[in-house]
């Protein structure tokens, strides 16, 4: 195993299943945003945008030109691609349809939960750049709910990695496949306390509103405020990424039927990417049921829910040891 | 013969300081340039020794100190890899001190001091008997003493070098009695003497307590630490680097000297208090860090977080020997010397940084910085790699280390014992919560200073400093993103540590695994490539760039913040450094600083201003030191009386304790 696991030189077609990830992800993406807006706006009786809207939206503010505050620096510029990118690289290294494609191994959980920090980060950053009263209410509490969001992240890690004995993402997906996993108390706290994280960090309801732009409550969407143009298409791409990437690491981790192994063939790709379209389409409806059966809590009332998060991923993690058969 | 070229290199440094003395005075360049040669000689001795490990440690003995017994030097692999962090830290501090000094105006107070502190710090490494060491490390205690009251005529300085003071008589009183212990009673006082003798479980447990205690308080382990966020801060700024940078790394050398060499792992339970201590340290570090309004004291409590972390990863390694898993304690071994040499150089980037922004804006407030972006490109730049990479965010340096102890602590199924198992995790958990705290204190960090609007006309006429500072950050920014994206052959370079220190212990040389990624236990475990992803997100940014401005628009015009609609010109209405701190004081605060909000609104028709006012409470200081130093005063002024009796009552007052002294004895022989 040692010699193939990362061969120097790769074989073509690893580098084409990993070229199609990449490009499939990327073009995924503002489709799932535009049927979770959908899903969501059926279910509050409304008619609702059509689900390639994101796509025009996208295509719009990259056509217009981009309006900067007088006095934003380089880094508020550079920003939008390095926050673009780090969610890019972080969801090209998952597998979705494919496990074990050729980079897999140059970032395991951890890094990918890293990449995704860097990314908080730059943009936490970009929101105290032009040094406006909404951009700094924004990063402040971004940097607060990810200050909680991120442990219980590295938690729910902890047990997926204590059961799986490998913190490579295709060796666990290839793991949480085989039957001796069977169902365990463990797997399914880390499952809810990843569900919140997730919530948490795409600023969806009940943690933040996306729909909303001038409420107090917000935190997302205020940091971004002075964006514009093609800057703002990038954080928007991004954001649409970001959420796949939550949605392909629950499946890949907790729904990994369906994810053609190491050296399949054509056909088991292509049955393989539809499932993760149909894994897609399943957590489009569930986040928009969820979001339109719940109400959205005050921001302060944000540290409990996460707080429970992280409670429950360290509870998974310390019941591995109580029992095996936790 | 290489033992010998350290010491006359040490030598060397003290003339330095003898020189700085009598010529030196006005042309600090001179003292800094002699002490970066120095250093030069003494990093390439370190990197020979790691690079071509010799078996038997080469010792030298000196006719000094304690007649007939000499004075004992060495150098191993463990002293070899902290004489290069040492080394390269002063080297490049020293470089960024040449251009500081010149706006420094207490050079005469800083010049003769600086080299002996350096030699001090060399030479607790090099020591391989008590004496030396000991005399070393109070040579290190007293100078940085020294450096920490350059300016004396503050009155906060001179709070601060008093507590130090204090706390440093008191660690190298612990350390006195751990030797004591370690040779025994009528053992010898070489470091080879002690490894050969053989202590019972009772005196070896207090030999660890006593050392925990002894190196922890020089480190800043909690509750020890009080001393650190004040004196570190008040030293110049190059001295804040050095000793935030490398001075507890130098403890952290005389923990793992005693322990792991000396004293040897005995019980699996070992590990528990070290990592409890640690954990405890890396958290309450890194809170305290938020709060901060003062640069060099943010950066001083997130040392204390960092030093936090590397017990945390020596507790888990003496944890895994004490339960005979060579491999693991390795790899948790490799985790701690890296951390070791990776904070030396992220913590003494943004001193510097901190340094930098004392001479250009002559304050250490950040409510008065902001801005400072647009004027000093460059110090900003670096500050931002310093920032990201103390922030544990891949590619960089901090978060290969962090990665490392989180692939050590996923090895603690492993343990035999209950309490590891849960223990472990559960001090995992408290890291990944201290980490993501780190990462929110160092967006306020640099947000607050380097951008946003400027809060001070002084911050608004802030200029670039001059090239030697700008050439010196550069350069551990470089060595943070180098070390950063191949942690591998930085793992490689502390490999004949982990050889010597725990037999059979050292992971697999790393520079054999294709496309330098790196793989510490095995790759189907785990795996992290610094590099490529560097190499991904870089490239995929610049694609999309090129790629969106080229297809689509490039058009870009300047325009007032948009801000809503109501941009507001005064710069007191954007967010500053307490503002951004009170979402975290609201959930982390009360409960463990006592913090409190008092909002006064006055009722309609009040002419009385509404007030606003948060109060935080240090509990250690509260619970702690504030009895004790109650406590001292006390006895002091009790005693005080006896300051001015009259000659009489004084020669009563010895021949009564004279007398006492030989009842005791007489009673003592009898029985």
């Amino acid at each position: 195993m040692n010699a193939s696991y990362q061969p120097l030189i790769p074989s073509l077609e690893a580098v084409a299943a990993q070229f199609a990830q990449m490009f499939l992800v990327l073009a995924l993406a503002p489709l799932f945003v535009g049927f979770t807006r959908k899903v969501r706006a059926r279910l509050l009786g409304r008619r609702g945008p059509p689900v390639v809207q994101p796509y025009r939206d996208l295509y719009r503010l990259v056509q217009k030109e981009v309006v900067l505050a007088t006095n934003a620096s380089w880094l508020f510029r550079s920003v939008p691609y390095l926050v673009f990118a780090t969610t890019w690289v972080a969801l090209s290294l998952i597998p979705t349809f494919a496990s074990g494609l050729l980079f897999t191994w140059s970032a395991d959980l951890i890094a990918i939960v890293g990449l995704l920090a860097t990314g908080r980060f730059f943009l936490a950053l970009a929101g105290l750049d032009v040094g406006t009263s909404f951009g700094g209410i924004g990063s402040s509490r971004e940097v607060m709910i990810a200050s909680l969001a991120e442990p219980a992240f590295i938690t729910v890690v902890f047990t997926v990695s204590l059961v799986a004995r490998s913190t490579d993402l295709s060796a666990i997906s290839t793991f949480m496949h085989t039957s001796v996993v069977g169902l365990r108390v463990s797997l399914a706290m880390a499952l809810v306390s990843l569900m919140m994280i997730a919530v948490a960090e795409n600023g969806r309801i009940p943690i933040d509103n996306p729909a909303t732009h001038l409420e107090l409550t917000m935190v997302h969407e205020a940091m971004v405020l002075e964006y514009s143009g093609r800057h703002l298409a990038m954080i928007e791409l991004a954001g649409a990424l970001k959420l796949v990437v939550y949605v392909s690491l629950i499946g890949s981790i907790f729904v990994p039927w369906g994810i053609a192994g190491r050296g399949a063939g054509i056909s088991d790709y292509a049955l393989g990417a539809l499932i993760y379209l149909a894994k897609l389409v399943g957590a489009g409806g569930m986040l928009a049921l969820f979001e339109s059966l719940i109400a959205k809590m005050r921001v302060f009332r944000v540290p409990e829910f996460l707080g429970a998060a992280l409670m429950l991923g360290l509870l998974a993690t310390l019941l591995l040891f109580v029992s095996q058969s936790f | 013969m290489i033992v010998l070229v350290a010491l006359a290199s040490v030598a060397g440094l003290f003339v330095t300081a003898l020189l700085a003395v009598l010529v030196g005075r006005d042309r600090p360049a001179i003292t800094y340039l002699a002490c970066i040669s120095f250093c030069l000689v003494l990093l390439a001795i370190a990197g020979a020794t790691l690079i071509a490990p010799t078996s038997a440690a080469e010792t030298l003995t000196l006719p000094l100190g304690i007649p007939w017994i000499g004075m004992h030097f060495a150098i191993d692999s463990l002293s070899a890899i902290f004489l290069l962090v040492v080394n390269l830290t002063a080297a490049i501090t020293s470089v960024f001190a040449i251009g500081y000094s010149r706006h420094e105006h207490a050079n005469a107070r800083v010049l003769p001091f600086y080299p002996v502190f350096l030699a001090g710090m060399n030479l607790v490494v090099l020591a391989a008997d008590a004496f030396g060491f000991l005399l070393a490390w109070e040579f290190m205690s007293l100078t940085s003493w020294a450096l920490v009251l350059a300016q004396h005529r503050e009155a906060e300085n001179m709070r601060a070098a008093y507590i130090y003071f204090v706390m440093a008589s008191l660690g190298t009183l612990t350390l006195l009695l751990t030797f004591g212990l370690l040779a025994g009673v009528d053992g010898s006082y070489t470091f080879e003497g002690m490894r050969a003798h053989h202590l019972s479980a009772m005196s070896a447990g207090l030999v660890l307590v006593l050392a925990l205690a002894g190196t922890g308080s020089k480190a800043g382990l909690v509750p020890l630490h009080v001393w650190l966020p004040l004196a570190h801060p008040a030293a110049p700024s190059h001295v804040s680097a050095l000793m935030s940078g490398v001075m507890t790394k130098v403890a952290v050398y005389g923990f793992i000297r005693i322990v792991f060499d000396l004293l040897g792992i005995h019980a699996w339970w070992w590990g528990i208090p070290v990592m409890v201590v640690g954990g405890a340290t890396a958290f309450l570090g890194i809170l305290s860090a938020v709060f901060q309004t003062d640069t060099k004291r943010l950066l001083a409590y997130s040392t204390v977080e960092n030093i936090g972390i590397i017990f945390i990863s020596l507790g888990l390694a003496m944890s895994f020997a004490g339960e005979d898993h060579p491999l693991y304690a390795g790899v948790a071994l490799t985790a701690a010397l890296l951390h070791v040499f990776n904070h030396a150089m992220f913590k003494s980037l943004l001193f510097c940084g901190a340094g930098s922004l004392l001479v250009a804006t002559g304050t250490r407030s950040m409510e008065k910085l902001g801005g400072l972006i647009h004027r000093m490109p460059v110090t900003a730049f670096t500050a931002l790699i310093g920032s990201a990479a103390i922030s544990a965010l891949p590619p960089l340096n901090g978060f290969a280390s962090e990665w490392l102890l989180f692939q050590t602590i996923l090895l603690s199924p492993s343990f035999s014992a209950w309490s590891l198992k849960l223990l472990a995790p559960s001090i995992g958990a408290l890291l990944a919560l201290t980490a993501a705290i780190a990462a929110a204190c160092f967006v306020r960090y640099f947000g607050t200073i380097f951008l946003g609007r400027p809060r001070s006309a002084e911050a608004e006429q802030a200029h670039e400093v001059d090239r030697y500072s700008l050439v010196a950050m550069g350069m551990f920014a470089a060595l943070c993103v180098i070390s950063g994206v191949v942690p591998g052959l930085a793992a490689d370079f502390v490999r004949p540590v982990v050889d010597l220190l725990l037999p059979n212990g050292a992971m697999a040389p790393q520079a054999a695994v294709p496309w330098l990624s790196f793989v510490p236990v095995a790759p189907d475990r785990s795996s992290y490539n610094g590099i490529l992803l560097l190499i991904f997100v870089l490239s995929s940014a610049s694609l999309m760039a090129v790629l969106v401005r080229k297809v689509a628009s490039h058009r870009l015009r300047r325009s007032a913040a948009w801000d809503c609609g109501f941009p507001d010109p005064r710069p007191e209405t954007q967010y500053t450094a307490s503002s951004f701190a009170q979402p975290l004081r609201r959930v982390f605060g009360p409960l463990l600083f006592g913090a409190k909000e008092h909002v006064v609104i006055p009722s309609p028709g009040d002419l009385n201003p509404a007030t606003f006012a948060v109060t935080i409470h240090d509990r250690i200081w509260d619970v702690i030191y504030q009895p004790i130093s109650g406590l001292v005063n006390n006895i002091a002024d009790k005693l005080n009386r006896f300051q001015f009796l009259t000659v009489r009552r004084y020669l009563s007052l010895v021949f009564g304790t004279l007398v006492l002294l030989l009842l005791i004895l007489a009673i003592v022989s009898r029985s």
